[in-house]
């Protein structure tokens, strides 16, 4: 365990217990004396905490790279991903070519094929706890729905779901304990390029399989960059979309009055969706600085790590009408919980449908439930944030 | 009322097209595009606007009419 922060402005931790328990009272300080923190943890980084400066840097890619974007460095990742994870983790023109072979995968219409199989899913796990009276609506449910639904488009065994979410906590949540993250990062890279070997010369009509067989200007795209890419939907299909609905499970057990007006109103359930991404954002990226430069007043330097604090973005009392109240019938919502400019999420499309799915069917099926004990919440910070364990009972 | 997209601004967060797929299109690649000249049929000028105020990158325009 690190030392505890004394000035969030100059030392900021962003695994620091009290910022993963309630970082948005950090940040409203941050706003008002410092918006763009600094700290010498972790190899040293800026912390940007309003809208204005995070949209800003997201989109000025040439001072900004994503070369890294995590939090912690992970130097050693060459040796085994010498390609990085594209697209998230390159910029133009690797950045363009990739995300151009990924997101039809993510397309509006691809994605509704996968509603049925996701509904599905969501009744079976619903049915293993309704008896009960209880359940960890984080890990018996949350936990379990993103990670599955991208193993289909993967086109990997079921079964395997277990393991997958073991590699995205060591991976994103424990990402300062190195050598468990590096263990993780080296199996699921092993498991991966056996699945692709599996796959060359066949006509399996799965993400892996469609890579495999991808020509660019072409030519065949090679083992690093597919490794990387399938690598990365995993990563960024999980954890985040888990944390975003367990966030919002959350929500509903502790604000009766909402709870109850989506269960009378489903027809509000898209709107409320976008607030709970709003407020609850789980995702902070990072960018590299690319030069010498003055930001807003702030002395950045090349190699220096910027992190997109898109959570703090989307508190910003300069963008949102009383950012700490969650409205679920707001009407203007420009959050920026999938990031901004080239680099937006783009799983966002199946991230939608897997909370609007998802809430929906526990809402029907359970529409009362209260935390069972306040103190047995715990949350996971720093690069995703959500709950980890979610204990509720209902009637 | 008249709208258009501004195709380098847009990076296809998809919330018009969330907010009113009558209107707005979006295609496999990433890309939101609006009807012909972008002229707004009158009884989605509401919507339209509401989908205008909604972009995070502030794709979406008003044109002068």
């Amino acid at each position: 365990m690190s030392d505890a922060v004394t000035d969030w402005a100059t030392d900021y931790d962003i695994f620091d217990p009290a910022y993963v328990a309630d970082p948005s009272t950090i940040w409203d300080d941050l706003r008002t004396r410092c918006p763009i923190a600094h700290s010498g943890r972790y190899g040293g980084s800026w912390l940007p905490t309003r809208m204005a400066d995070v949209t800003e840097i997201a989109r000025d890619v040439e001072h900004f790279s994503s070369r890294e974007i995590t939090v912690v460095p992970t130097d050693t990742d060459n040796e085994v991903l010498p390609a990085g994870s594209p697209p998230i983790q390159a910029d133009p023109p690797v950045h363009t070519w990739t995300r151009r072979l990924l997101l039809p995968w993510f397309s509006h219409t691809r994605i509704a094929t996968y509603e049925p199989y996701t509904r599905a899913l969501c009744n079976r796990l619903i049915d293993g706890f309704l008896e009960d009276g209880s359940a960890d609506a984080a890990a018996d449910y949350a936990q379990q729905i993103p990670v599955r639904v991208i193993g289909r488009i993967l086109g990997v065994p079921d079964d395997m779901s277990d393991t997958f979410t073991g590699w995205v906590r060591s991976i994103l949540e424990f990402a300062n304990d190195e050598e468990r993250r590096v263990r993780a990062r080296d199996e699921a890279v092993v498991y991966f390029l056996g699945e692709m070997e599996r796959r060359r010369g066949g006509d399996r009509e799965d993400l892996i399989s469609t890579l495999l067989r991808a020509e660019v200007d072409g030519e065949q795209v090679s083992d690093e960059f597919i490794v990387g890419m399938v690598g990365l939907t995993l990563i960024a299909g999980a954890d985040t979309t888990w944390s975003a609905l367990g966030s919002s499970l959350w929500h509903l057990a502790t604000h009766g009055e909402d709870r109850a007006r989506l269960v009378n109103n489903p027809e509000l359930l898209p709107v409320a969706v976008e607030e709970f991404l709003r407020a609850y954002s789980p995702v902070t990226m990072a960018r590299i600085v690319t030069e010498d430069i003055e930001f807003s007043g702030y002395p950045m330097r090349a190699g220096d790590r910027v992190l997109m604090n898109f959570p703090a973005a989307n508190r910003d009392p300069d963008a949102f009408e009383d950012p700490d109240r969650v409205v679920i019938d707001r009407a203007v919502n420009r959050h920026v919980a999938f990031g901004a400019g080239i680099h937006r999420c783009a799983g966002s499309n199946l991230a939608r449908m897997e909370l609007q799915v998802a809430l929906e069917e526990w809402l029907r099926r359970i529409p009362e439930f209260d935390l069972a004990d306040m103190g047995e919440v715990a949350w996971a910070g720093g690069q995703v944030r959500g709950p980890r364990k979610l204990p509720v009972v209902f009637p | 009322m008249r709208v258009r997209i501004d195709e380098d601004k847009c990076h296809v967060h998809a919330r018009c097209y969330g907010l009113l797929p009558a209107f707005f299109a979006v295609d496999d690649h990433g890309q939101a595009s609006v009807p012909s000249d972008g002229t707004v049929p009158a009884m989605l000028e509401d919507k339209v606007r509401l989908a205008v105020a909604n972009c995070p990158e502030y794709a979406i325009t008003e044109l002068p009419v």
